[in-house]
């Protein structure tokens, strides 16, 4: 995987980049590609890209060009089915000079135009500029894997893999969105294009976007998410009996891995994280190559979330060489700025910076892929808010039965010994807009609801230059049918719209990984394995209260039933308790201070103050954080990447540097022109 | 003690601690699980405060939500309870 970046002057008088600038933009993507640089270079256009060598390492430099030099490429990403690709297009007379999935995508687009994007299986951020018809086209995967930003201004196009490449140009001015906190401080993220920055968008996934030399700009959708109406499913169950379902689903989870294991020239290592979907990758992986098999684990000293038990069945199971790093919470604390220099959007939970820490152990392993069980959870119904969407409806039946709530005992204990367990009254919480089935923010009003709390800690003016509605960004990345579908297919949707585009492959993904230059690969994300599933019938996947039954009937008796059958565990890392010691990090006192606080003006300094106090007390008396309430963790962590991010990006300007050797230079200025 | 004195110490209570804004207004009958301004976590703060705040101890039988739904209940229920400690 790579990093790219570029900027494209469409007018007439457009006056070349320099090299110096092109250096400056591709240095701060060191850190994706750190093996080769390479630059591109016309009177209108400059593009460089970093390159982390997988595929074809001797002869896959970028930008590439198809066969006549008027097509240039910089692309991040795999193609995994290239070869397959490959083979077809050699039979309609192309000729290819390297044996890199980068040229394929070239002769792809040559040979089918933009349709060429519904051919690949992959996980593709690319840019093209065909310098002939000055048109310039991105396209990002299908469910976004890797990330993609524009900024559009008069007649210019900027455009990277990361914000921060983007920046380095002195004309580019750099803001905080005031709207992207209240969508940040609501769902977790902001809602796909925009970003943390006012004027940088990012390209959607799934989409294709065309901008030409007239002003033109086209957006192209390849790929959509796609849920029958419920009325449908039983062609689907009839076609597949949950045994065949599940037979096809294993072959295609298998092929998934293979290509992801055995198309790179470098070895690929696994993560472990002792859950079902971490396992069943592994395992597969495993099947697929002879001698040795590296895998990688984080531990937590704070036994609630530890999960090394399972990790060890997997290890001497697998018999996989592996390597392992215990994360303690000041760790977290130590790495946290950088973790937000990388992720460039704030964040409400502390779960990414373990993933940094996790991905250093790779890369010092020398290994640069890796595996992961990513996707599973969404695509088969694995979190707990399908489930309790699922409650919520049923409680809905019959409004006012006090016997039907006690289901979410189930699937939050804690609710068994609350102080407010008895005549079920504890319930309240769940009880708000239970029966109105037909909002569209149904399965999630009660997450964005207790989220969006944290606005309050907005300074007053910002609070009074919010948006009074959000469902309409909401709405408008929604499929038409949305309303017809089931609401637990429509939690699905949502989950994958948002948090999962916005947060988990990204901030908690892609993001992470590429810090130490380690490249993810996701087979749950392959798209026939996510096409397949999203056709089959939600009992397949969710009955009564089990989730992800389809593979956790896959994974028996190939991994342990211990792992199979153990309650799911979350995710999660220590949040504020990462933050809050005798002696905290400098950076923290001081993005807390009152001082720093009313400089940025982003938080109300006596608010923050109330809640960071607070959550001192309680540390003192738990120093494992196990008093600080989840709207607590959420709005400290929250405040806290908020304000780094200011510092970092807005106060300052993120480092840069000339510091570059390309080792490709395509230029093509015309002088005097 | 008058039951406006308790309504006001709970209610300031509740926007110091769980709104983190003294100034908020809030209706003192707005449901507080269902609005998720208490938690489960909340709700041993708030009985603790309680508590500590007017040196009383709650039986298990009190421990229900009716009685700390609002502002208004949990100052109407705690001023009948001290009125029949007296």
């Amino acid at each position: 995987m790579c990093g790219i970046a570029g900027k494209i002057d469409f007018s007439d008088k457009a006056e070349p980049v320099s090299i110096e600038f092109l250096k400056n933009m591709v240095s701060t993507l060191r850190h994706r590609g750190p093996d080769e640089f390479g630059y591109y270079r016309d009177n209108n256009a400059g593009l460089v890209h970093a390159r982390l060598s997988i595929i074809d390492i001797t002869s896959g430099q970028q930008p590439m060009s198809n066969e006549n030099n008027t097509l240039w490429i910089v692309f991040n990403g795999e193609i995994f089915n290239y070869l397959e690709l490959r083979k077809i297009l050699q039979n309609h007379n192309h000729k290819f000079k390297t044996k890199s999935d980068t040229e394929v995508i070239l002769h792809a687009y040559e040979q089918w135009g933009l349709d060429c994007f519904t051919k690949f299986n992959g996980q593709w951020a690319i840019a093209m500029w065909d310098n002939q018809n000055k048109k310039l086209i991105f396209s990002r995967d299908h469910v976004g894997i890797l990330p993609l930003f524009i900024k559009e201004e008069n007649n210019t196009i900027w455009f990277a893999s990361e914000i921060k490449a983007i920046f380095t140009d002195p004309e580019v001015k750099r803001e905080i969105d005031i709207f992207a906190l209240q969508q940040i401080f609501t769902f977790w993220t902001t809602i796909t294009p925009y970003t943390t920055f006012s004027g940088i968008f990012e390209i959607k996934p799934g989409t294709t976007v065309v901008y030409s030399a007239n002003g033109k700009k086209q957006e192209h959708i390849h790929w959509k998410l796609n849920f029958q109406d419920p009325s449908n499913t039983s062609t689907t169950k009839n076609k597949y009996s949950f045994k065949d379902a599940a037979k096809e689903l294993e072959q295609k989870l298998l092929d998934a891995t293979k290509l992801r294991m055995l198309r790179a020239d470098v070895p690929v290592g696994s993560y472990l994280s002792g859950g079902l979907d971490s396992s069943v990758v592994a395992w597969m992986g495993r099947q697929t190559k002879s001698g040795t098999f590296q895998t990688f684990s984080i531990r937590f000293e704070d036994q609630q979330f530890d999960e090394t038990r399972y990790q060890k069945m997997l290890v001497s199971m697998l018999n996989s060489n592996h390597e392992e790093i215990l994360v303690k919470k000041r760790d977290i604390s130590q790495v946290f700025q950088e973790v937000i220099y990388h992720t460039e959007k704030p964040i409400l939970r502390a779960a990414p910076a373990p993933l940094f820490i996790l991905s250093k152990l790779v890369h010092d392993s020398n290994f640069k892929a890796v595996v992961t069980g990513e996707g599973a959870d969404e695509f088969l119904l694995g979190y707990d808010i399908f489930r309790e969407t699922k409650i919520r409806q049923f409680m809905s039946n019959q409004p006012e039965s006090r016997i039907r709530p006690l289901l979410l005992q189930r699937l939050y204990p804690y609710l068994t010994d609350s102080l407010f367990k008895a005549k079920g009254a504890s319930f309240e919480f769940w009880k708000k807009n239970f029966t109105e089935l037909n909002r569209i923010d149904y399965s999630h009003i009660l997450r964005w609801d207790t989220t969006s709390k944290i606005i309050n800690f907005l300074t007053d003016s910002i609070q009074m230059h919010l948006q009074d509605d959000l469902m309409e960004l909401v709405r408008d990345i929604l499929p038409e049918n949305f309303l017809k579908l089931d609401p637990v297919i429509r939690a699905q949707i949502l989950e994958i719209m948002i948090l999962f585009s916005g947060y988990i492959i990204s901030s908690q993904g892609d993001r992470m990984l590429m810090s130490h230059s380690v490249e993810g690969r996701f087979p749950f994300l392959d798209i026939d394995v996510i096409n397949f599933l999203n056709h089959l019938p939600i009992d397949y996947k969710l009955i009564g209260l089990d989730e992800k039954i389809i593979l956790k009937h896959i994974a028996k008796g190939k991994i342990p039933d211990e792992i199979i059958n153990r309650k799911k565990q979350p995710y999660r890392a220590p949040d504020a308790a990462s933050f809050i010691f005798d002696k905290p990090e400098d950076y923290v006192t001081e993005m807390f201070s009152e001082k720093i606080l009313k400089d940025f003006a982003i938080f109300n300094p006596e608010k923050v103050s109330i809640l960071y106090n607070k959550c001192l007390n309680k540390i003192s008396n738990n120093p494992d954080g196990s008093q600080i309430s989840n709207f607590e963790n959420m709005s400290f962590v929250g405040i806290l990447s908020t304000q780094l991010l200011y510092y970092m990006f807005i106060k300052n300007k993120p480092r840069y540097n000339n510091n570059i050797n390309f080792t490709t230079k395509i230029d093509m200025v015309k002088e005097n022109a | 003690m008058h039951k406006e004195e308790i309504t006001l110490i709970v209610s300031n209570y509740i926007k110091k601690n769980f709104l983190f804004d003294e100034k908020k207004e809030v209706d003192n009958d707005i449901s507080l699980y269902q609005s998720g301004i208490i938690d489960s976590m909340g709700t041993i703060e708030l009985i603790s405060f309680l508590e500590n705040t007017y040196k009383i101890r709650f039986d298990d039988d009190e421990l229900i939500a009716e009685n700390f739904d609002s502002i208004n209940a949990i100052s109407n229920f705690l001023y009948n309870k001290l009125q029949n400690i007296k």
